[in-house]
């Protein structure tokens, strides 16, 4: 990835003052890749992304674009287009405008630029909507429009910041669809910003979860669920439950640990060094757990503990078993199908099963 | 401020207000009102009717030369303090450079200081430098006079709209200039143009500066001081003073009315 990178973004630090926003970063986006940077509030995603758009100068590192460095581009000379948080649509100018406005330089006959812009309407789906104004115009569509003056451009990249941020949650989930599918119709690569672990799961080829100025992981969303690097990763993608534990041993590409909870487990050694007596975590998402009455036959692994109580949401239900000598109770989410044991009871005993494939092993921070 | 439960229009405020615009406004009324008066005297009672005074000044040379020099004396003041208020205006909300508040400070200080203390220095300063007085040591002046109201003008203008719309133009491939031409001058026009109109009534109706600097041809207030010598013009120059008056009020009017809503229609906007 690293030698035909389409962005590459080398260590990058950027301070504001004495406030260090981004430490460190480094990040290889391919291309046409739909790439997202996750991350809580305040880690430094808009600050990254105004770095790769040339509103801000890193203070060290550096950003190559399509192989070129960019550190004395300004942002109007990059290959790279925004769609800002706020949409920042230009409230003189009608819609037309608006997507024709970046279109100048390319002289255009009057009639080529409109067609050009009727075509961008068709592909947003707001078509005959070119005489309006952005006060005449719904939150969605103005995403739309600042979405549609970008990608007339047909940039090689298209920086998006929260763009569905401020739409509610049944929009937000259409725009999702069809954004991905604008992304592969158009086929340019997107480096898109959210702080909304679902949706960044929902659209990302990778992700890269940021937090305090640094990056944590890059990954493919099933691998950042299912091999979290670190308790932050894990803890800020879906539910995870977490047990201290001790390594004993190393046998044959797997650690045996001594977990508070679950007793001796073999996990997947997964390329790490770590010496007996080294205190590591193990984690396991709440639906590789499953729930039984009695102890199961057959099962890499299962301890009894009291089940404490239930959630029923439907589609499936969340229950919550403690064991002995964990502090937290585990979480179980199991899915409701007809004639499953769906009728559990408070306060009964009741086994935990898992399969060794389900464990991550997460270094001590 | 207050809420609305509470705007029961207090009486007292009301007659203080009420007596405000009335020492304020009524002295100047009298002007009009005499400058209608079929007497060269300027006393009680009226005696008739008549538009004698105002024919007169339309037949009089020396008023269309000073009218003349007032306005291209106004209009070049007016432009110059515009374009400069544009730039300082951007300056001040949209850098943070070293000496901000300072240089906002000296940009306003001549509202506050004596008008006559400019007009001195720039008299000793232009003697000093040998430059003899003309039109344009009066614009000179004027420049300084009207850049506060040009600035004070503009800023809500500025401050009213987000930054993000400037980067949008220069992400969509426009360098500083075009942003500037294609973004954030349409956005503050209604400031522009309530600053032109405001800056030349400013300059139109300016006196102290005027009588440091002028040289041999006298802008329109110029010429009204000079007049008042003579008795026997005196009505003329009310009528003059009416119409001058008429425009100013009209002109003032205008801005603020373009003007209108600084705050709230380019808030708005995003
Ligand atoms: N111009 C600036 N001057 C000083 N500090 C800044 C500036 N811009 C951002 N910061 C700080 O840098 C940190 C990261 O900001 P950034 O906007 O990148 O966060 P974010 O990850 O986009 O958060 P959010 O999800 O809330 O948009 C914040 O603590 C912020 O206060
Ligand atoms: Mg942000």
């Amino acid at each position: 990835m690293t030698q035909n990178a389409f962005i590459s973004v080398r260590n990058i630090d950027k301070h504001f003052g004495a406030f260090q926003a981004v430490n460190g970063a480094s990040i290889d986006i391919g291309h046409g890749e739909f790439f997202s940077l996750l991350g809580p509030s305040g880690c430094g995603k808009t600050t990254l992304l105004r770095m790769l758009a040339g509103f801000e100068a890193p203070s060290s590192g550096e950003i190559l674009i399509d192989g070129q460095p960019m550190t004395d581009v300004p942002p109007n000379l990059r290959p790279v287009n925004m769609v800002f948080q706020n949409y920042a649509i230009f409230p003189h100018l009608s819609v037309r405008d608006n997507i024709a406005y970046g279109l100048r330089k390319q002289k255009l006959s009057r009639e080529k630029r409109y067609e050009m812009v009727d075509e961008m309407l068709d592909l947003i789906k707001l078509p005959g909507y070119g005489e309006r104004r952005s006060h005449e115009l719904s939150g969605g569509q103005r995403q739309r429009i600042a979405l549609a003056r970008a990608l007339i451009l047909r940039p090689k990249v298209l920086l998006l910041d929260e763009p569905l941020g401020a739409l509610d949650k049944q929009l937000r989930e259409q725009m999702q669809l069809e954004l991905r599918a604008l992304q592969q119709t158009v086929g340019i690569t997107f480096v898109f910003v959210t702080h909304d672990q679902e949706e960044a799961l929902t659209l990302s080829d990778r992700i890269a979860v940021m937090s305090g100025g640094h990056v944590l992981q890059i990954d493919t969303p099933r691998g950042l669920y299912e091999a979290p690097n670190s308790r932050k990763v894990a803890s800020f993608i879906g539910t995870m439950n977490f047990f201290d534990a001790q390594v004993l041993g190393a046998e044959g590409g797997h650690f045996v640990v001594e977990t508070q909870g679950l007793g001796k487990l073999r996990v997947p050694s997964a390329g790490r060094n770590l010496a007996p007596g080294d205190k590591v975590e193990v984690a396991i998402r709440p639906e590789k757990l499953t729930l039984s009455d009695h102890k199961p036959d057959q099962s890499d692994g299962a301890v009894s503990g009291e089940l404490e109580n239930a959630a029923y949401l439907g589609e499936r239900s969340h229950y919550f078993v403690r064991l002995p000598g964990v502090e937290q109770p585990v979480a179980v989410s199991a899915q409701n199908s007809e004639g499953a044991t769906s009728q559990v009871n408070a306060n009964t005993h009741t086994w935990l099963n898992w399969s060794e494939s389900a464990i991550v092993l997460i270094g001590k921070e | 401020m207050s809420g609305r439960g509470f705007n029961k229009p207090s009486r007292s405020l009301r007659l203080y207000s009420l007596i405000f615009l009335f020492v304020l406004y009524v002295p100047v009324l009298f002007l009009p009102l005499f400058s209608f008066n079929d007497s060269i005297y300027v006393k009680f009672p009226l005696t008739g009717f008549t538009f004698e005074w105002y024919g007169e000044l339309f037949e009089r040379e020396p008023v269309w030369n000073a009218l003349m020099n007032s306005l291209k004396v106004g209009i070049s003041v007016s432009v110059l303090s515009t374009v400069m208020g544009i730039f300082a205006a951007k300056a001040i909300t949209r850098y943070r450079f070293p000496g901000r508040g300072p240089a906002v400070g000296f940009i306003m200080l001549p509202l506050v200081v004596p008008l006559i203390i400019f007009g001195v220095a720039l008299l000793v300063l232009f003697s000093r430098m040998g430059v003899s007085l003309s039109l344009y040591t009066v614009a000179m002046g004027h420049l300084i006079v009207c850049l506060p109201f040009s600035v004070a003008t503009l800023i809500p203008r500025f401050e009213g709209f987000d930054k993000s719309v400037e980067e949008a133009s220069s992400d969509l491939g426009e360098n500083a200039f075009w942003t500037f031409w294609r973004v954030t001058l349409p956005m503050v026009f209604p400031g522009v143009v309530a600053s032109l109109i405001l800056t030349f009534t400013v300059s139109f109706d300016e006196f102290i500066m005027a009588f440091f600097l002028s040289g041999s041809e006298p802008t329109l207030p110029m010429y009204i001081w000079g007049q008042l010598r003579f008795p026997k013009e005196f009505p003329s120059i009310l009528a003059l003073s009416s119409i001058i008056i008429a425009v100013s009020f009209l002109l003032i009017f205008i801005s603020q009315w373009i003007n209108r809503g600084a705050h709230v229609t380019s808030v708005k906007g995003d």
